[in-house]
């Protein structure tokens, strides 16, 4: 009874993955054969995760640190700036190839070059972020009683947070694009589906790895704004 | 004996030796590396690169004066970059050979859709700077429209300008590097044919590209100051 009545569903599905299968021999954009496929894209969609998050967090903690350090010797963040641009103005995919002599081909030397790549971006909101505080919040402040350190983790970074959230967003949107150039580095991710050796005319697997890496960028963006939205309750108190 | 750690020094000093001295193929027959050879790479380089910054700036900027001007599409103007931005550049250049198929035109038009979104927001950008008293003073000494953005905005907004114009070349020669993929030999070819050129050619490529991005910053930083009038130096 159960042969019966699946028979038909059965020869359907046979059906539809042969058109698809028929649809990619022709190369042309087929999404029926993304839905099949897509545990394919599973693997390199985390890689791709991986990366971005684990360059953007290193970048985020050298940044910080860096404009801390800076806070007290203002001269340096002149030559931070031109150091860190240097970085930044350098193509990954060169980095990926000058790194190879030196940490070999991998995840590590593509999270270097795209953490170097992020750094910039990063550093200068931080920096801005705390110019930025009003004077007024700084005596206030230290009017009552706050030291510096409190001063700092208390009244300037949190005050600070949409200039500091604004340069992550463009960093983590930047490396999730620079991220698919990491299969040429040997750390997979979602180029290794457009890009097959050195061939790149597979229409339905750039548009579903491109289309996964752009959707990424955008979730990445929203969750910074959720942080953002989190991270600064004053912003949301509605006039009266 | 030179000490392993320091062993990468050798790869850089063969990489050197490919960029003067040509040498045979992995792939045998035919002379590759050499001075010729990188300066032929070079070139086709600059040249796609500049075709592709070319059109962009006489697309955008002349459409970011006029939204700027008139105060229109501002959402257009500034989240296009934003949306830019997130398109992986070679996802762009793989979609245009997937569906157009590889050549110099094909290339350039997706290098030319990358570099528009920096220019037109900085030009949107630069011109909504302008102190509208300024623009209020010089309608009263009788410009019209046209000369307000020619003599005033424009002037005024080309270190923003320039700013977007770096942006984007920075981009758009990094982005070259892949450009092979789609037939057209740039530097990047170096770095993407290991199978012909060898370890030291693809570490020479690196070199080679890494070289001229600094190179073309450098260029349009010096631009970026030249072109700002006295007393609104822009610091980016």
């Amino acid at each position: 009874m159960y042969a019966a009545t699946l028979a038909p569903v059965l020869a359907q599905v046979e059906i539809r993955n042969r058109s698809s299968e028929n649809c990619i021999q022709q190369n042309k954009l087929c999404p029926g054969w993304i839905v099949d496929h897509f545990d394919r894209y599973t693997h390199p969609l985390v890689q791709h995760i991986v990366l971005t998050v684990v360059s953007v967090g290193i970048g985020f903690a050298i940044a910080f640190a860096l404009a801390l350090l800076t806070r007290r010797r203002r001269w340096a963040v002149g030559p931070v700036l031109g150091f860190t641009g240097i970085l930044y103005t350098l193509p990954s995919l060169a980095v990926f190839f000058l790194l190879l002599p030196i940490t070999g081909r991998g995840t590590l030397t593509a999270v270097i070059a795209l953490t170097a790549y992020t750094l910039q971006i990063i550093f200068r909101n931080i920096v801005i972020g705390l110019d930025n505080v009003p004077d007024e919040a700084k005596d206030a402040g230290r009017g009552m009683g706050l030291t510096d350190r409190q001063l700092l983790w208390q009244v300037e970074l949190p005050l600070a947070v949409p200039d500091i959230v604004a340069g992550l967003r463009i960093a983590s949107t930047s490396t999730v694009g620079l991220a698919t150039l990491a299969v040429f580095a040997g750390a997979g991710g979602l180029g290794s589906e457009i890009v097959a050796g050195s061939n790149i005319t597979f229409k339905t697997g750039v548009v579903a790895a491109g289309g996964l890496a752009i959707l990424l960028a955008f979730a990445l963006d929203v969750i910074l704004l959720a942080g953002q939205w989190l991270l600064t309750p004053w912003r949301r108190v509605r006039p009266a | 004996m030179i000490h392993p750690t320091l062993a990468f020094l050798t790869d850089f000093s063969n990489a050197f030796d490919f960029i003067f001295h040509t040498r045979e193929a992995q792939t045998g027959g035919v002379q590759v590396g050499g001075l010729h050879q990188v300066l032929e790479f070079t070139w086709e380089h600059i040249k796609l690169s500049g075709a592709a910054i070319g059109i962009a700036c006489a697309f955008a900027i002349p459409l970011g004066l006029a939204l700027g001007h008139t105060g229109k599409g501002e959402l257009l103007a500034i989240s296009l970059s934003n949306v830019g931005r997130a398109v992986p550049s070679l996802a762009l250049i793989a979609f245009f050979v997937a569906y157009l198929g590889v050549g110099f035109t094909n290339v350039t038009l997706a290098l030319v859709l990358l570099a528009i979104p920096p220019i037109l927001t900085n030009t949107y950008v630069g011109v909504r700077q302008v102190d509208p008293e300024v623009i209020d003073a010089a309608t009263g000494m009788g410009l019209r429209a046209v000369q307000v953005v020619r003599r005033i905005e424009l002037p005024l907004a080309l270190p923003s300008i320039f700013g977007g114009i770096r942006t984007s070349a920075v981009n758009v020669v990094a982005t070259a590097t892949i450009a092979p993929l789609a037939g057209v030999l740039t530097l990047g070819d170096f770095i993407l044919s290991a199978n012909v050129y060898g370890a030291d050619g693809r570490l020479a490529g690196a070199i080679l590209v890494a070289l001229l991005a600094i190179t073309v910053e450098l260029v349009f930083a010096t631009l970026q100051r030249l072109v700002s009038p006295k007393g609104i130096k822009v610091s980016t």
